[in-house]
C-alpha cells in the first residue's frame, strides 16, 4: 500500500466490500459487533435487552443528529472540532447499541435498518436530546445535562454482564467525562462571563432543565434488568449543582414536563421536533429502499 | 542599502539552495504578503469547504458515512485552525482573516461555490476536488516557508484519507442500484470541469506565478498539474465505469498523456468575481455563525480577564 502516494494507493486498493478500498479511516468499521457472541447472557431476557439497548442507542444517535446540525455554525473553530469530535463518539456508541438491539431483538435488523427505517413511534430516546438546538447557550445545557447523567449511567454499566453494553459503558466513561468537561468549562465560562451570556445561560436551563427528570424516571424495562435511573438523580444532580455554583448561575426550580398518558420518550411519545428530525436523518436511505452506501 | 542587499542576497541564496525559511528569518515583504495571501485563501477553504459537504451530513443514507462524513469536517476545521496558525506567524492574526474572509477582501478556493446536490456528490468531491487539491498540494510539503510546509505535510495525509474514502463510496453506489450510478455520473459530470479549473487559469494566463516558482512557493505550473490530475484521473473514471464528460478526452501516444478540452473560463471567471451559484450563501453561513457567535467569544475573553484580575490581585495580597 503507497501511503504517500494516494493514486497509487487508489488503484492498488481492490473494489468490493472485502476489498481494501473500503478501509476507512478510524470511523471505518463496517460491523460495530465483529466477533461478539450474539446471544444474551445468561438470565437476562434478550427482549429487555435489545429494548434497553435501543433506548441507550437511540439517546445518542438523536443527540449526535443535533450536534451535527451545529457543523460550520459554531461560534468559533475550535469548537466546530469539539462539536463534531463528540457528535462523532456518540455515534459510535449508537452503532454499537443498534447493531446490539437488532442482535437480540431476533428481528435480524442492522444499525441502519433501525435508525432509518424505523418509524418515530418506535424510537426510543428521551425527549431532551431531541429538541431544537437553539443557542450556542442551550448546547451547553443540553450537553451538561446529559453527559453528566450518561456518564454517571456508564459507571454503573461497566461491570454489565452483557459484554456489549459494558464495553459501550467503559470506552463511554471516558468519553462522556470528556463531554461533561467540555460543557462544564462553558457553562462555567459562560455563566460568569458577560450580563448577556449569564442571561442567555440562565434561559437555556429554563428552557431545558425540566426535561431533565425524564432521565431519571424508570421504564419497566429499566427496572426488570435492575437499571433504575431514579439512582442516578441524586449523583447527577449534585453534580451539575457544584458546576452552577461555579457558573454562578442558580439550579432552576422548575417541575419535569408531563408525560402522554403516562408516556414519553422511552415510550415512543416525543416532541414536535423529532419528526422533522427523523425526516432529515432518514431521507436518502428511504428513497433508496435496499441500496448499499 | 548594503546591508538590505546583503539580505536579499543571503535569503534569495537560501531559497535556491533549497533551505527552509522559518518566522524570525528576515523575508522580503513581498514574500511574506504572498504568503499571508495564499495561506489565508487555503485556510479559508477548508473551513468553507465543510459547508458543501456539510449539507449532507445530516442526511449521509447509513450511519457508517455520517461518521465519515463528520470525521472529515473535523479535519477541515482542524486543518483550517492549522493554517491559520501558519499565516499567524507572518504577522497576522485570525480574527482579523476571517473578518477580511467574510467582508470579501479574501478569497477562497472556488470550487465551493458550486452547489452538492446528491449524496454522490460527497464521493465526487473526494474523489475529484480532495483528488485536484492533493495535486495541488503535495508540492507545498516542500515550500521554502517552514511553517507551511509543516502543515502541509499533515494536511496532505488526511487528504488522500478523505479522498481514498470518496472514491470507496464511489465505488460502492457504482455497484449498486441504476439510481445510484445515475446520481453518480451526474455528479461527475457536474464537478469535472470545475475541478479541473482548480488549477487556475492557463500558464500564460498566471501572472504571479513566475516570481512564487523563484521562490519556491509553487514548484510546477498550473498546466503541469492539471496535466498530471488527467492523468491520473482518466484511468480511475473507467475503473469506475464512469464518463468524464470531455468529448476531446484522447490518449495521445506522441506525449504519453491524455488531451483534453478547454474548460469555460468565462464561467469559472463569473464565480470567482462572486457570482457563482453558491457564493453568497456560503459567505453568509460564515458571516452567520462567526457574527452569532460573538457573544460567546466576548464571555470567555470576559471571563479569562476576570480570571487573570483575580491572580493578579491574589498574588499583590499574598506577595
Amino acid at each position: 500500500m503507497s501511503d504517500d502516494h494516494v493514486y497509487l494507493s487508489l488503484t492498488e486498493a481492490g473494489p468490493g466490500p472485502e476489498g481494501e478500498a473500503r478501509w476507512a479511516y478510524g470511523t471505518g468499521f463496517a460491523d460495530p459487533l465483529l466477533g461478539v457472541d450474539a446471544a444474551a447472557p445468561k438470565g437476562i431476557d434478550p427482549a429487555d435487552l435489545a429494548a434497553y439497548c435501543l433506548m441507550l442507542g437511540d439517546d445518542v444517535l438523536v443527540l449526535s443528529q443535533r450536534l451535527i446540525q451545529w457543523i460550520t455554525r459554531a461560534p468559533e473553530l475550535e469548537e466546530e472540532v469539539a462539536l463534531a469530535n463528540l457528535g462523532l463518539d456518540l455515534l459510535g456508541q449508537a452503532r454499537r447499541l443498534l447493531t446490539r438491539a437488532g442482535q437480540l431483538d431476533g428481528s435480524g435488523r442492522g444499525e441502519d435498518e433501525l435508525a432509518y427505517w424505523r418509524e418515530e413511534s418506535a424510537y426510543r430516546n428521551v425527549r431532551l436530546v431531541e429538541l431544537e438546538n437553539g443557542d450556542f447557550a442551550q448546547c451547553v445545557v443540553r450537553l451538561l445535562l446529559f453527559a453528566t447523567a450518561r456518564e454517571e449511567l456508564y459507571r454503573r454499566l461497566v461491570g454489565h454482564a452483557d459484554p456489549v453494553l459494558s464495553a459501550v459503558a467503559a470506552l463511554g466513561v471516558k468519553e462522556l467525562a470528556y463531554h461533561r468537561e467540555y460543557a462544564s468549562s462553558w457553562a462555567v465560562r459562560l455563566g460568569d462571563g458577560t450580563e448577556e451570556s449569564h442571561r442567555r445561560m440562565r434561559a437555556a436551563l429554563d428552557a431545558l432543565w425540566p426535561w431533565l427528570e425524564e432521565l431519571f424516571t424508570p421504564h419497566e424495562v429499566e427496572l426488570r434488568l435492575g437499571v433504575d435511573p431514579l439512582q442516578l438523580r441524586e449523583p447527577v444532580l449534585a453534580s451539575l449543582e457544584q458546576v452552577l455554583a461555579e457558573a454562578t448561575l442558580p439550579v432552576p426550580d422548575l417541575p419535569g414536563r408531563a408525560y402522554v398518558n403516562g408516556r414519553a420518550g422511552r415510550h415512543g411519545v416525543h416532541t414536535e421536533a423529532m419528526g422533522p428530525l427523523l425526516a432529515e436523518l432518514q431521507v436518502v436511505a428511504r428513497a433508496h429502499p435496499g441500496a448499499t452506501w | 542599502m548594503e546591508a538590505q542587499a546583503q539580505v536579499q542576497a543571503r535569503f534569495d541564496a537560501a531559497v535556491a539552495a533549497e533551505q527552509r525559511v522559518e518566522p524570525r528569518d528576515w523575508m522580503p515583504e513581498a514574500y511574506r504578503a504572498t504568503l499571508v495571501r495564499q495561506i489565508a485563501q487555503h485556510a479559508h477553504s477548508e473551513i468553507i469547504g465543510m459547508q458543501p459537504e456539510g449539507n449532507w451530513l445530516t442526511r449521509a443514507p447509513s450511519l457508517r458515512r455520517k461518521a465519515i462524513l463528520l470525521a472529515k469536517a473535523q479535519d477541515e476545521a482542524g486543518h483550517g485552525l492549522y493554517l491559520y496558525a501558519a499565516a499567524e506567524t507572518l504577522g497576522v492574526d485570525r480574527a482579523e482573516l476571517t473578518e477580511k474572509l467574510v467582508d470579501g477582501r479574501q478569497k477562497y478556493s472556488s470550487i465551493f461555490n458550486y452547489p452538492t446536490l446528491t449524496f454522490a456528490d460527497v464521493g465526487v468531491i473526494g474523489w475529484l476536488v480532495d483528488g485536484a487539491a492533493i495535486c495541488n498540494q503535495v508540492p507545498l510539503c516542500r515550500c521554502s516557508y517552514g511553517p507551511y510546509a509543516r502543515a502541509m505535510v499533515r494536511i496532505c495525509k488526511e487528504e488522500s484519507f478523505h479522498q481514498r474514502q470518496g472514491y470507496e463510496l464511489l465505488m460502492t453506489m457504482t455497484a449498486g442500484t441504476d439510481a445510484q450510478r445515475a446520481m453518480v455520473q451526474d455528479a461527475v459530470d457536474r464537478w469535472w470541469w470545475p475541478s479541473l479549473m482548480m488549477f487556475g487559469p492557463p500558464d500564460g494566463a498566471s501572472p504571479n506565478s513566475e516570481r512564487s516558482m523563484a521562490w519556491r512557493i509553487k514548484r510546477h505550473s498550473n498546466d503541469e498539474l492539471r496535466q498530471r490530475f488527467v492523468d491520473m484521473t482518466v484511468p480511475q473514471a473507467e475503473h469506475l465505469g464512469v464518463l468524464l464528460p470531455d468529448p476531446e478526452l484522447a490518449w495521445n501516444a506522441e506525449r504519453g498523456s491524455w488531451d483534453f478540452g478547454e474548460p469555460d473560463w468565462s464561467e469559472l471567471q463569473q464565480v470567482i468575481k462572486g457570482h457563482g451559484p453558491c457564493n453568497a450563501q456560503r459567505i453568509e453561513r460564515r458571516r452567520a455563525a462567526h457574527e452569532g457567535g460573538a457573544w460567546v467569544r466576548e464571555a470567555a475573553s470576559a471571563y479569562a480577564a476576570k480570571r487573570a484580575a483575580e491572580e493578579a490581585s491574589g498574588e499583590r495580597s499574598s506577595g
